[in-house]
This record gives structure tokens, sequence and C-alpha cells, in this order.
């Protein structure tokens, strides 16, 4: 077989107690099956059922028992029959022995390969190994473990098992469960077997690594302490985000008749140059330039290469330090691994004795890693150890990039103890949130962690593939909304609120919340959903309709100015001022036109500017009558009359006084608190400073 | 083209050359073309506009990555830019040196404060930024400025407005104005008694002046400004002093109003404390409790100063505001903040090689089955069950809409089910805002409060439109040192991975019906005695520059400036081997490695891999092919069976001979084979 190419059997437990579990199994495998239709298409893939009411296997036929185990498929190149079958899976009626479904799927992968032809082979099991085993005809149950897990080893084959089952304390059959635990415990201890206990449907569908990625080294070579000590290791990637599928662009244009049409978009890159858009450049006349602040600088390769950064390969230790000094928050990229070299005993003990004593003394240490000779950049990073639990996989390290001094911005926040009093929880409501934060727990004790991520699986990605699937079959079918097990990820379970009703009914009614008046609501979201509209969108789009219509009937004529420019300081103005989608707009207008006012008076030498000053002042003054803001524009002009004192600016002053504009008094604008008489000396006060 | 918006944050990890350092072809002057031609984007649209626009677009995607699609940026930025003037005071008073018991080095505060600039000004350049500042002094000899201000000098360089962006011209003259400064500059005292001259009132104008570009809705405006005096009328009395007090204040009034920030970076003489109280606690608006911030040690440190500018230089900046809906509908509004993303060099600028132009790209798609130009297609397709199942964009995005608003709280669990393998990309900052929904930060910092003590971090969804996806919500509580604030109090959100994402690579190499060895106690203890004696103590995450990048931009910045030495960077990772050398790390190493490899060690593994190089299977076999090939090849006469066009009556076989003979690669068809030894042979 080729390297990469994985032999698979399923040997799925469809009896009377899986029922309710089935529509995630068929999920599940059908997914592992996609991912292969899609990505590894040469792999080969057979379904063993059991707890079937029938029996169909070869070895029923050649030395009679292994009743109740149906082959529903043999091995075979996967195709996209299997899904369909595995999408309609039995519902069985018999007991399930896994002991007997184990067996029967050796057999198929020993008959298929042959003992010469070891490639990947791997069985997956997925029961809840709630039956009893049937006692063996000769030896005892864990002597038929210790054969079956000889012949795996023999032929190199790996097992999964995912035992799936609600703990359920006291159930009557709590001594076959236990029993069952121990065979397959003992499995794993004895074979390449992965054993993974999950509870909930939503864990179920992420207990797979439904996509088989063949893990290549990052490195390979001494973790070096110092020049005298090294440890051999080999980096791994922990964890890689798989991404989004990239889709191509469809081209339509190929005739519908044209089989053999790849319906591909070539995307053709031309530079051109900027003086003459029609003349391009071929590729070998270009050359890179790199920026500096705005200046543009291109450099030969030659002298590229001479000077720029090579460091050499190498892992190297720079120190040990507290682990709390490194956040978490800190931690950059995808982890690594770093793993002793395969069967180096001295490095195995190597790693082990450093990753027990950083956990001990709850120190990490920073290395300095160059994983390939060539590379241009350095990584510093911090390790910390990751003691196996389990017997036969060493202790090992996790590697995590830190950020350099360049990729840090030190923003300052203020501190909670200075923030006003009003920001702050009291007593009762801090009571409330602690409360809160205990009770709304994804830890119950005695179940599983809920949402761990080794088994959650990708909300988005699930959606894609099984949407993939039906569309292959119905090209014109909707995207079908999100599953109840899918939920469970992106929204908070019911179940949990409702029990923890009380808490989150106190928490929330401890505390107020009130939308800012002075905000433009309509333009956010709601903050507070109505509970029947769970589509947030649809009310936020109706909301920007409702305010275009209204926008409409009100100001037809106005188009949007949404800010004062220069040129035509006075339509601006009044165009803002009128605006009715916001009470924003006015305050705004005023402040920008302040802003504007002062910045004319800057340059007030040049006459215009003066002008344009006191024409500006003028339409300030009649929109803050208009819409009753004189104490706005009062401020306004105390503070002008201050400046153009301070600055001698006299003949902004004589405009002003020419112009008579003064205060606004209080019969023009009842909210002024300035008397006509005020508002006239006003006049009088700029008249003597002017002189 | 992809359509994904996920491969932007495609790792470069895994071709760390692809992004860096792409070879050019030949060594060229610098373009250095006219500011107001090329990189004035705020002027008018110009030939190059697109060029430009498509470069801010890339800037916009860096320093948020790994956060949120393109239309979630634009909503939450404010402002893209700022504009900055650095107002240092030139007052004889900042040349006086800080002599300090602890260091004897002579540092005046202006050096201090002009090598701090200098710092700063790079850093804006390695970030790219767009940012446009000016260099102004005050209380100086000369007078440079607009409104002609005596006591007040705008710095400048050649092919540059006075506020601009910061050139490598303007680093590299400023860097070095302390050698000129006295002569062409001057230094002497601005406000003194009997002269209605007020420096500080004109150096305020000026700078005022100075920001007068451009609107205060699309750029953000700052005066920092430096001085070591902390009562500039001291010298003065009487009326003409509260007069002056008065207007200055009034003017820093005024540019406030206009929206401009003024900050103050204090330093202090001697034994003395700066008070902000004498008077400039008025001149920028403080509040009592703000002050505090202010009091500053007395010591005149380089690095704290740097700190200090370094934290405020970059205006702080949302990427986006979110709502956090806790339960039953109920939400509070969140700001998020990119603190930590990394630092790449910037975008590959493509030039004409012969008139080091910069060249516009433009794309066109094309059908690769009939060769038609296309609009951008519509419809995507993923080959699947041997056919072509189509989407369209709207049911991508549907797709991907697996939760309704922005980050939805699931519930909480204890610190210790954060495992270190738990991550996938730089985590984000949040921290409350009563803006719109008035009692926000209260049930913030109450479940901050909460989580803290209580160690236990939430679990949220968080439904961004581009990539939606579990994560970790940590509280932070807030640090600070003598230098201000270290970390912020918030909480960091985590991206957790999920199922697919993580793997075990560990279990690859499980002993199969064998259990691991384990370190025993004795080699843990030797262990512990190393750790102890190898500690970093105070290490911090962020105290190595990035070496990569510095050469990036020391090469770049010589270039630019037309040096020809090029300059040496220091790399500061490389471990310390002074340090490693000392007996006591020398003797816990040693110990440690006799406990965990035995005695003997150095000698097994020398005798190790001299067995392996003389027995390796691979090497042994290699050689025994070399070898035949060198006989068998010495049979044929090579030169007359290609002159005579025979070479390809020979067998794959027999070429190979040659091949391997003279190390050639070996693959490829006959017909490459055969060209291969003629290209060889020079025919």
């Amino acid at each position: 077989m080729a390297r990469n190419k994985e032999a698979l059997v399923l040997l799925l437990d469809v009896g009377p107690s899986m029922h309710s579990r089935l529509p995630e199994i068929e999920k599940l495998s059908s997914m592992l099956v996609q991912k292969k239709l899609i990505y590894s298409k040469s792999d080969e893939v057979g379904v063993v059922l059991f707890g079937t009411e029938d029996t169909d296997n070869e070895l029923m036929k050649e030395v009679g028992g292994y009743e109740h185990v149906v082959v529903l498929r043999h091995i075979r190149v996967v195709d996209v029959n299997i899904i369909d079958s595995l999408r309609r899976l039995p519902k069985g009626t018999a007991s399930s022995d896994f002991l007997d479904a184990i067996v029967v799927g050796m057999d198929m992968l020993i008959k298929k390969f042959g003992p010469t032809n070891k490639g990947k082979q791997r069985l997956c099991l997925i029961t809840d190994a709630l039956c009893p085993i049937k006692e063996p005809y000769e030896g005892t149950k864990e002597d038929q473990i210790d054969m079956i897990s000889a012949q795996m080893k023999s032929h190199g084959m790996r097992f999964d098992c995912i035992v799936v089952r609600e703990n359920l304390p006291g159930a009557a059959n709590q001594t076959v469960m236990d029993e069952n635990d121990l065979l397959l415990n003992r499995l794993s201890k004895k074979s390449a077997t992965k054993v993974i206990h999950v509870e909930s449907a939503t864990s179920l569908l992420g207990a797979l690594r439904t996509r088989n990625i063949s893990p290549v080294t990052i490195f390979r070579g001494d973790l070096e302490l110092s020049p005298l000590m090294k440890i051999k290791v080999w980096v791994y990637k922990k964890t890689s985000e798989e991404k989004f599928p990239t889709l191509k662009q469809y081209s339509d244009k190929a005739p519908s008749t044209d089989r053999f049409a790849t319906h591909e978009v070539k995307v053709d890159i031309e530079y051109k140059s900027v003086q003459d858009t029609e003349k391009v450049v071929p590729p070998e006349q270009r050359i890179k330039g790199y920026r500096y602040g705005p200046q543009v600088v291109p450099i030969s390769s030659a002298e590229w290469e001479a000077v720029k950064f090579k460091p050499e390969k190498s892992v190297k230790l720079l120190g040990f330090t507290d682990a709390s000094n490194i956040m978490r928050h800190y931690y950059m990229k995808d982890v690594n691994v770093f793993i002793p070299e395969p069967g180096n005993t001295k490095a195995i003990l190597a790693v082990s004795s450093l990753a027990r004593a950083m956990k001990e003394m709850n120190k990490v240490a920073i290395l300095r890693c160059v994983w390939r000779q060539g590379q241009g950049n350095v990584v510093i990073g911090v390790l910390t150890p990751n003691l196996s639990t389990l017997e036969n996989v060493p202790d090992s390290f996790y590697f995590n990039v830190l950020p350099f001094a360049e990729d840090v911005r030190e923003f300052q926040f203020p501190s909670f103890s200075d923030l006003p009093l009003s920001w702050q929880p009291n007593e009762r409501q801090q009571e409330a949130a602690d409360k809160l934060v205990m009770m709304l727990d994804l830890m119950p004790s005695g179940r599983e962690e809920v949402l761990q991520p080794d088994l959650t699986p990708n909300p988005v990605l699930e959606r894609f593939y099984r949407f993939l699937e039906l569309k292959s079959k119905h090209p014109d079918a909707d995207v079908p909304p999100i599953d109840r097990t899918l939920k469970r990820i992106t929204e908070p379970d019911p179940e949990l609120l409702s029990q923890n009703k009380s808490v989150i009914d106190d928490f929330l009614n401890q505390f107020e919340l009130k939308e800012n008046p002075k905000k433009n609501k309509s333009s956010r979201r709601l903050w507070r959903e109505k509970p029947s509209a769970s589509n947030e969108e649809e009310v936020a789009e109706n909301d920007v309709s409702d305010r275009q219509s209204n926008n409409l009937i009100t100001n037809s004529s106005s188009t949007k100015v949404e800010k004062i420019g220069n040129l035509t300081p006075v339509q601006d103005f009044e165009a803002m001022m009128q605006r009715r989608d916001s009470p924003e707009w006015v305050s705004k207008a005023i402040r920008d036109m302040k802003i504007l006012i002062l910045n004319l008076l800057e340059t007030s030498s040049e006459r215009s500017n003066c002008e344009m000053a006191i024409e500006c002042l003028g339409v300030l003054r009649r929109g803050c009558i208009l819409e009753q803001e004189p104490k706005e524009f009062n401020q306004f002009m105390q503070m002008l009359y201050k400046t153009c004192k301070d600055r001698n600016l006299n003949h902004f002053l004589e405009l002003l006084l020419s112009k008579q504009i003064t205060l606004i008094s209080k019969e023009e604008a009842i909210d002024s608190d300035v008397s006509d008489d005020d508002a006239k000396k006003f006049l009088v006060k700029i008249e003597v400073t002017s002189q | 083209m992809d359509f994904n918006p996920d491969d932007l944050f495609r790792d470069d990890d895994d071709d760390p050359e692809s992004e860096y350092y792409q070879p050019l072809t030949t060594r060229a002057p610098v373009c250095s073309l006219p500011p107001e031609h090329v990189w004035d984007h705020r002027g008018k649209p110009n030939i190059h506009t697109p060029l430009i626009l498509e470069e801010s677009n890339l800037d916009v995607v860096e320093a948020d990555k790994g956060m949120c699609a393109s239309g979630a940026i634009a909503m939450g930025r404010e402002s893209t830019k700022e504009y900055v003037v650095y107002l240092v005071d030139a007052s004889p008073r900042m040349f006086y040196p800080a002599s300090n018991a602890e260091d004897n080095k002579d540092e005046s505060p202006f050096h201090v404060v002009v090598s701090c600039i200098a710092q700063s000004l790079k850093t804006q350049i390695i970030n790219n930024s767009y940012d446009e500042v000016s260099i102004c002094f005050f209380n100086t000899r000369e007078k440079k400025n607009l409104q002609d201000l005596s006591g007040v000098y705008v710095f400048n360089v050649n092919e540059r407005e006075p506020l601009d962006r910061p050139t490598a011209r303007l680093i590299k003259e400023f860097s070095n104005i302390e050698e000129t400064f006295m002569s062409e500059i001057g230094s002497q005292y601005g406000i003194i008694s009997g002269s209605r001259e007020n420096s500080l009132y004109n150096a305020l104008w000026a700078a005022q002046a100075l920001l007068r570009k451009g609107s205060t809705k699309n750029a953000d405006k700052r005066i920092l400004l430096f001085t070591n005096e902390d009562d500039p009328f001291g010298r003065i009395k009487g009326a003409p002093k509260t007069d002056m007090i008065r207007t200055t204040i009034q003017r820093a009034k005024d540019a406030q109003d206009m929206g401009i920030l003024i900050e103050l970076l204090p330093s202090c003489r001697p034994s003395e404390e700066f008070d902000v109280s004498l008077f400039y606690a008025d001149l920028i608006g403080l509040e009592n409790v703000d002050q505090s911030q202010f009091i500053t040690s007395t010591s005149e440190k380089l690095d704290d100063m740097k700190a200090q500018l370094r934290k405020r230089m970059f205006k702080k900046r949302k990427i986006k505001r979110i709502t956090f809906s806790i339960a039953n509908g109920i939400s509070i509004e969140l700001n998020t903040y990119a603190l930590i993303r990394p630092t790449v060099p910037g975008a590959i600028t493509w030039l004409d090689s012969v008139t080091y132009l910069p060249l516009k790209s433009e794309r066109s798609s094309i059908c690769a089955d009939t060769g038609a130009l296309m609009q951008e297609p519509a419809r995507r397709f993923h080959p699947y069950r041997n056919d072509n199942v189509l989407f369209t964009m709207d049911e991508l995005s549907e797709i991907k809409k697996v939760s309704t608003g922005h980050l939805h709280l699931l519930g909480f669990k204890p610190l210790s089910c954060l495992k270190d393998c738990h991550n996938l990309r730089p985590s984000t900052f949040l921290f409350p805002n009563d803006e719109e929904i008035i009692g926000s930060t209260r049930i913030f910092i109450s479940l901050h409060r909460s989580m803290s003590r209580l160690k236990r971090f939430a679990v949220a969804f968080y439904g961004s439109s581009a990539n939606p996806h579990l994560v970790a919500l940590i509280a932070q509580d807030e640090i600070t040192s003598s230098s201000g604030q270290v970390e912020p109090p918030g909480m960091h959100m985590i991206h957790l991975p999920y199922s697919d994402d993580i793997r075990h690579a560990e279990e690859l190499h499980m002993a199969i019906d064998a259990t691991m060895p384990r370190a025993i106690d004795d080699q843990i203890k030797k262990a512990c005695v190393l750790l102890k004696r190898v500690d970093l103590k105070d290490f911090s995450v962020c105290q190595f520059a990035n070496p990569a990048l510095q050469r990036h931009y020391a090469i770049l910045e010589a270039l630019a400036l037309g040096d020809d030495e090029m300059p040496e960077t220091a790399d500061e990772t490389v471990p310390d081997e002074e340090g490693m050398a000392r007996p006591g790390v020398v003797n816990a190493l040693e110990d440690y490695k006799v406990s965990v490899y035995g005695e003997n060690h150095d000698q097994e593994e020398a005798e190790n891999n001299a067995a392996k190089s003389t027995i390796s299977d691979t090497a042994k076999k290699r050689k025994a092919i070399l070898e035949t090939a060198v006989q068998e090849c010495a049979n044929y006469e090579w030169a007359d069976l290609a002159d005579n066009g025979k070479l390809k009556d020979l067998t794959v076989t027999e070429l190979k001979y040659y091949l391997s003979a003279h190390s050639l690669p070996v693959a490829g068809k006959k017909e490459a084979l055969i060209s291969r030894i003629l290209t060889h042979m020079g025919k």
C-alpha cells in the first residue's frame, strides 16, 4: 500500500441501547468517509455492524459463532455508495458483543492484506459497551484480549475505540460495564489503541479526527540546554487549524455539451507602469521594492543575500523562568510538541526528568528556535511540560511562540478602581456574579467536561460538508438550519440555563442596563433582543429601511452632509442642522462649526478668512436660535471674545461690531440666561476692547 | 482567486522566506519620488492612487490579523491615522547632565529625549503607519516656524513637509542633532522677567498651527510635550506672570477645543520631583486622580522614558465594538483591541527595474475552457462525487453564520481546563464600554472579579462572519510597575481549537505492550537544581527585539540613505553563553547529565556516531551504486555515442551509469536523461 493510504474498518454498534445515538454515528461516520472521498481518495473502508438481528460474516460461515455481526461493506476503495448506506443504519435488536465485531474486523483486514502487506490499518469501534461479552469457547476473556492485541501488533493495526455512554451510576448493568471497561483498557495497554469516553452527542461528533493528515516533523535534532548538554528531540505540530476549504471560481462559459470542461477560472495578473497604463511590464523587468516610511527601496538579490539575517539551525535554551512570568494570552500561534527521539531511552529520560522538574517547581523554559537551515527568522517561545497520563506514551513538552517587542502594543486602560462609583458593582451584585460564575458550570463533577476542545467538532465545517453532500444530490437545496447537536457549541445549553434559572434571574435583576439615549440607537442592533425575534439581522434591516423611508418624507431634497468643509461651510452647516435622521447631527454641526471658526481665526491675517469667520458665526447664531441651543453659542462667544482679546485680533472684533453679532438673549431663545441688556453690553465690551 | 478570508491568516511559519526576504535582481538607486507626487495620499487623486489604496488595505488586514473580516474593521475604526508634534524643551536646563549616584553616565535629559524620539520614529516606520510627525523645539536661540514666533524651532529635512511621515533622512539627521544643536539652533531661556516673550505659548501656537492639517474626523492629533521644567513661569513675578499663565493655558485649551490632545512627558532633575500641580496639571487639564500617574521616580533613566513613550506612542484603537450576550437576551457592550499581533516586514511594492516607478497590478479572470475574459464570477465550486457542486456566495456566508450576534456566553470552567496546547492565534483584548448600553462596565467588572477570584474562565462562542470560533475569556488583573501599567485590566479572548485542529503526535510513537521509561526522583532532583541555576529572574515576554525585522529595517535604512556600509544589528535572542559557562551552572549541568545519560555519554555518543557513519545502510548502498556506476560508466564511449545520436539506443539503466557517476539527478524519462547527459557534456 502507498505510504499514506489507509485501510479502515468501522465497527458500529447498532444494538437496542444505541438507537438514540445512531443519528450522530451516522453523521460522524459519513463525515469520515466524505473527507476521505475528498482528501484521500484511495483509502479503503469496510463497515461492520453488530447487535443486528441478522448475521452475515465470513467467520460465521467458516467456523461458526459470531452471531449478530453483519458485514455491511467489504474493504474497498471509498466511493459514494458507502455514504448512502451509512446514512441509513439499520436498528439492531440483538445484544451487541464488541469483541466479536473486533475479531470479524481484524479477520477482514488480515484476509485482505495478508501477513506481508503491512500498510496503515485501522479499526474504529463505536459502542456503548453495555452488553455482556460472551464467554469464549476456550480460555478467559482476558486471554482473548491478549490474543487480539498480539494479532493487532503483529499486523501493525491501530485501534480507536469510542465508548459513548451517559454516566449512570448505580445502573443495573454496572458490573458488565466495569468488566467491559477493564477489557478495553487491557487492550489499549497492549496495542496501539486509544479509548475515548464520551457522553454528549456533541462530543460524539468530535470524538474522531475525520481527516487524516500524516504528521511531519518540523525539526529533528538537538534541544541544546548548553553546548555541554543536548537532548535529541522531534518537533511536531500539536494544533493546526483546519481551514474552511478553498473553493474555486466557477466559469459557466463552456457549452453545456462539453463534458470535459473544467469550468475553472484562471486569474491573470499583469503589471503595468503607472505612467503608461497601456504598457505591460514583463515579469523579468520587475524588481521588488521594500517600503521604508514613505520611500520605496529596491535592492539587488546578491546584496540582500549577503546582508540578510541568517541564523543557524538550532534549538537553544535561553533559561528557565517562573510560569507566572508568561501569561497565557501571550501565546501567539498554533502549538508545537517536543517529543524525545523515538526509541532513544536517554532522550526520553532527559525530557521526562526536565518536564517533571518544571512541573514540580512551576517553571517554564524559554527557547530560541531556528527550525531549518536557511530560515530567515528566529522564534522565541516557551516550553511547558506535558506529563503523559498513559504509561506507553512518553512525557513531552508543548511549545508556544511568544511575541517580540515589536509585536506588543502597550495600550493604557483605566484601572477598574479608578472608574466612577456608578460603574462599580456593589457587594450584592458581586455576590450574584460569583454565583453565576460558579453555577453556569461546564465542568460538572462526575460528568464529562462540556465543550472540551479535543471533543468539539467545528460547526462551520460540519455544516459545510453536510451541505456539500446534500447539494450534490439536490442542487437547489437551501442551507439547512443548524441542528441541535451543533447548537450546543454556538449557543448556551437551554438545559443548563433552566437548571440555573434562579441564579441567572438573580444576576440579571441585580444589574440594570439602559440604552444611552444620546446615541443613535437604530444604527446598532437592539441590546435586548425580543425572545421571539432570533434573527437580529432581519430586525436591524427593517430598522434601516424604516429610517430611510422617514428620511425621504421629511427631507427628500437634501443630500446627506456629514461634515462641514472649508469651501461652503455655511451651506454645509445649514444642511447638517436640517438632518433629522438623528439628533446627533445638530450638536455635531455646532461643534464642527466652532472648530472651523477657530481654525479660520488661526489664520486671520488674511482678510478673507476673517470675513468668512464672521459669516460662519452669523449662521451659527441663527442655527442656535432655531434649535434652541443659545447656551452653546453664548459660551462660544465668550471664549471667542477672550481669544481675540488675548491675541489682539482687533479687526475681527471690529467686524463683529459692524455686523452687530452678540450673545443670544432670552427674547430670542427662551433657554438663554442672557438678558437683552446683557447682550447689548457685550457689544459695548467688544467696542472698548477693539479700540 | 481564493475567496476564503481565512487564507489571510495563512501560517507564515511554514514558509518564512515567502514573506520576508525575496531576492531582487539588480542594485538600484533609491527610488525617492517627490513626496507630493506619489506618496501624498491626502492630496488630490493622482495616477498612483489605486496603488496606495491597495497598500492601505493591506495595512488594515495586517494590523487586525486574526480578528475579523474587512467589513468589521471598517466599522470599528474611527480614525485611521495620527498627527503628532513632538514638542521638546531645549532650555539650558535640559542640557545639565542628570548625573545620578547609581549610573554615572552623563546623559542630559535632552539626550534622553532625542534618543527616545528617534527610537519611536524608527518604530513608527517599522509599523508601517501612515502617521505624520513633526519635531519642534522651544526655548531656542534661533527661530524657524511659519508664524515667525521667537524661541521656537521646527526641525525638518529636505523633501519633507513640516508635518509628514517620518523618513530615513529625518531619523538620521535627528539622531545626530546633538552635534550641531548648539551652533545651529542654540538654547536659551525663553521666559525671563522683563521680556514679554512667552516661548511656551509660542511653542503651543506653532504646534497647533502644524496640526491644522487634515480634519479631526479622520485623524487623531496630539502634542507630546517633553520638558524637565515643572514651573516654566517661575522666573517672573507679579501681573505679567499671572497674565502669561492665563494666556498659555488658554492657548492649550484652544488647542484642546480643536480636538488636539496634549500629553506631557516630564523628566526630572536629580533630587527633585517633577511637580505637575505647579503648572502643567492646569495646562493639560488633569484631574486630581490622574495626577498620581505623573509622579515619576527621580531617576533619569533612558529605559523609563522609552517605556513611557512606547506606551503612549500608539493611540489606543479598538478593532471593533461587539456585544457580549450573557443570558436571556441580555447583552453588554465591549470593545476589542489587538494588543499583540505579529509585526511583519512591510508589503512588497513592485517597481519597474528600468524607471524605478511603482507598478500597478491588474487582474483579469479568464475562463479556462474558452479563454474568454470574464467578470468576477458569482459562483464557486467544490469537486465532489465526480462532479462539481456549485455554491453561491450567499450560501457560503449562510453556512458560516452559525450564530447570531457577536459573543455568546456558554458557561464557565476552572482555569486548569485551559491547556497550554489550546491555542491557535494571538489573543484579543476585551474592555467594557458604556457608550451605548449604560451598565455594561458594571456587569463586566463583576464578572471579571468573580472569574479572577474563583480562578475560572468563561467559554463563549464568537460568531464573527469570517471565522466563527469557540473562545476562552480569561480575566486579567491589572499589573503596574514603576513605569506605569504593565498589564491592563480586562479579559483576553483566546481562540480554542476544535477536535479537528488538535493532533496527537505524541501518540504516534507509543510503545506497544511496554511502558515508557520515566525519570526517577534523583534525576528530577538534579533537574530541579539545574532549573534553579539557569533562572531568568525578570524575564518579560517582550524583552527581545525581532532580529530579522531589525536587520531588515537596518538594511533598508542604510540603503534609503545611500550608506555603503551595511549596518551591524545585534541579535538579542542568542543564549547567554558566558552565563552558561559559569562554574555553578556547568556543575549543575554535568550532574544532571551524568544522572540521566550515565557516566560515559559523550564517548557512547561518539561511538554511536562513528558506527552510524560507517555502517549506515543507505550510505552503504549509495556508495555501492556509485562505485558500480563509475566502473560501468568507463565501459562506454560517451562522446562518440552522443555525437552519433546513439544515446537513445542505450537502456535507461545504462544512461543512469553516466548520470550517477557524474552525480547528476537520475529522475525523469529517457528523453530527459539524454538531454541531461548532453547538457552535461556541453553539447
